[in-house]
């Protein structure tokens, strides 16, 4: 009987009007908008997005493929053209391989890591919380103070010892930084969680006989969401820097399998020997990518900041 | 305040015997450390021989039983690549990771809290703006790729200063040291100030922060309309003011200064303890990564317990609801 509820709707006095989530939207995109350095920050983004995994149909050179390296290319300085036909715009590595292939294919494996450690992270640190933040008692004690010492520890250390423990792999190193990163979002939702939970809608929503998990995930989740957007934007540009940080260490991954990380160990070697492009390149390459999703996430945590709500 | 006292130093001790099962089966689930020591001719006998010596041979829960016993005597095992005892080997290491943490402390406070000071006094100034950008990067930018590029630089390039190592010792007053010869600074600056750059950024935030809260209260309103020139006002009264939370995560980023030196450390090949766990990752030396990964279990949670405890004295709820 969708007619009578309509009518019934109709004869409640007029409430404020909600916010639609279209209009929520371009509330959000006009504000963003704002800062012309984060908006350049993510067509940055948008740009290297599409060149990691596009790899394949932009690069010149398949790196993976080691039939395709030519030994006699070796060490090419930037701009120089080798066997292949081409011109090597960034030069070639000890292999043979053509440095601008190795770091499209290089962002690519951060990039999967990055975002696929963040997404985990994410749904691990939210089960957590919210666990946490609804039951409390002695569940919440227990859970907060595991995340807590582990927030005092800093994660390049938890993720080097899992590495070490697990091995090398894009699995492995997927695994050691959700473990190292997921306090991040369990504290985040405990903490926006507990502000929420003692709210009026979520005592009505509980007086009534709704299941438990329909609370949560309904009513309780979409409002403490925000916040995490932030924390997630900031921890996939970390995941990236850490994954970076342990194949530069040597535990990551190996060149096989390049990241930018191991493509800058790799160049570390040759620090001395004026063949700058191995380790300059791929750098520049991280530091960009980390750096302007550092700029997104900064604008977006301004953005969603209640106290800056017109 | 006894009772809570109590409470947390007992879940203290819990925490770092549960860490320490964790941190043992985890490291002797990292492959078989023979294999990396013996060279791979050597005959089954040998290789017995050197099992059983390690006793590698035991079950498990009696490998953790002996080294709970051997850790309880002060004997934490002897490290597997170089032969002696990893309590020596680590105190050994420590002197220069020591140097290295605190040159780089004193750059972060010396540059972080005057460039934190000014972001806060003028913060729509370009320069204000400038500090603000330095700081993310000191943040976001991964340590070793700047560590890379000030040996590219000052090493490579330019040729000033030596890209790694710990320069000259000298001994003053029965303290042995690089820090007392000019060769040892010309080694020192270099991963001091690529170590520096993260708690730098955290350094200019904070002082910024707390810069741009005080300056929009009372008592800075009433020192300037007593006539108090800018100077004193920030040096002598807000600086006073905004030092202690500034002290506080100082103290806290101690313990993460240990573990960024890891990175540093590698980058720059300096002897300190760092550099000692990464080879020991590396060449699977059980007892050493053993014994470094429970020390450092056992700084973050006295780290943790001083902290929980000195906030219980100054602030009464947290003893009122934290027994849990």
């Amino acid at each position: 009987m969708p007619e009578i509820v309509a009518e019934n709707i109709a004869a409640v006095p007029s409430a404020p009007p909600v916010e639609t989530r279209a209009e929520r939207l371009r509330n959000f995109w006009s504000d963003f908008r704002e800062s012309w350095v984060a908006v350049g920050a993510l067509i940055v983004i948008g740009v290297l997005l599409f060149l990691s995994f596009g790899a394949p149909l932009v690069s010149p050179q398949d790196p993976y493929d080691m039939a395709a390296l030519d030994w006699l290319d070796a060490f090419l300085r930037p701009g120089t053209e080798g066997s292949g036909g081409y011109v090597h715009l960034l030069g070639t590595d000890n292999a043979g391989r053509d440095m601008l292939s190795a770091i499209f294919y290089g962002l690519r494996t951060s990039f999967v890591i990055g975002l696929s450690a963040g997404a985990l992270a994410l749904l691990v640190g939210i089960a957590v919380g919210l666990t946490a933040a609804y039951f409390g008692g002695r569940i919440e004690a227990l859970l907060m103070r595991i995340v807590d010492l582990q927030l005092s520890m800093p994660a390049i250390l938890l993720a080097l010892v899992l590495v070490a423990m697990l091995g090398q792999g894009v699995a492995q190193i997927i695994l050691a930084l959700v473990v190292a990163q997921y306090a991040y979002f369990a504290r985040t939702t405990h903490g926006a969680a507990k502000v929420e939970r003692g709210k009026d809608y979520i005592e009505a929503a509980r007086s009534t006989p709704l299941p438990t998990h329909r609370v949560l995930f309904k009513h309780l989740l979409p409002n403490v969401l925000p916040p995490l957007i932030v924390v997630a934007t900031v921890q996939v540009a970390s995941a990236i820097a850490l994954e970076a940080t342990l194949s530069f260490l040597g535990v990551g991954l190996p060149l096989t399998e390049p990241s930018l990380g191991s493509l800058i160990s790799n160049g570390f070697k040759y620090i001395h020997s004026d063949r700058y492009w191995l380790s300059i390149y791929p750098g520049l390459a991280l530091m960009v990518t980390v750096v302007a999703i550092n700029l997104v996430g900064d604008q977006v945590r301004k953005v969603l900041d209640p106290r800056n709500s017109r | 305040m006894l009772s809570y006292f109590i409470t947390r130093l007992a879940q203290a001790v819990v925490v770092v015997f549960a860490m320490s099962v964790i941190v043992f089966v985890g490291v002797f689930a990292i492959g078989n450390p023979i294999d990396v020591m013996i060279d791979p001719g050597a005959t089954q006998a040998i290789r017995e021989k050197l099992i059983a010596q390690y006793g590698l041979d035991q079950p498990l829960v009696v490998q953790y039983w002996t080294f709970l016993k051997n850790v309880a005597q002060g004997d934490l095992g002897t490290s597997m690549v170089y032969n002696i005892p990893v309590v020596d080997l680590v105190f050994s290491r420590f002197p220069a990771t020591l140097e290295l943490v605190l040159v780089s402390v004193l750059i972060a406070v010396g540059v972080g809290i005057p460039a934190g000071l000014w972001a806060g006094y003028r913060p729509d100034s370009i320069g204000a703006k400038m500090i603000m950008a330095l700081s993310v990067l000191g943040f976001s930018v991964p340590t070793f790729w700047i560590g890379m590029l000030l040996i590219m630089g000052f090493a490579v390039e330019l040729g000033w200063l030596p890209s790694g190592g710990r320069g000259d010792e000298a001994t003053v007053f029965g303290i042995t040291s690089s820090l007392f010869t000019p060769d040892g600074w010309s080694h020192v600056i270099m991963p001091a100030i690529n170590l520096s750059l993260f708690k730098m950024g955290l350094m200019i935030r904070l002082t910024r922060a707390g810069m741009v809260e005080a300056m929009g209260t009372d008592y800075v309103k009433f020192a300037r309309a007593q006539g108090l020139p800018d100077r004193q006002i920030v040096f002598r009264h807000i600086l006073r003011n905004i030092s202690i939370p500034i002290v506080t995560v100082l103290g806290l980023e101690l313990g993460s200064t240990l573990a960024f030196a890891v990175v540093t450390e590698s980058v720059f090949n300096w002897p300190g303890v760092g550099k000692l766990i990464i080879d020991s990752i590396l060449q699977l030396d059980r007892p050493v990564m053993v014994s470094y990964l429970i020390m450092v279990v056992i700084l973050f949670v006295l780290i943790n317990l001083v902290v929980d405890l000195v906030y219980a004295r100054l602030d009464p709820r947290v003893r009122l609801k934290g027994g849990a």
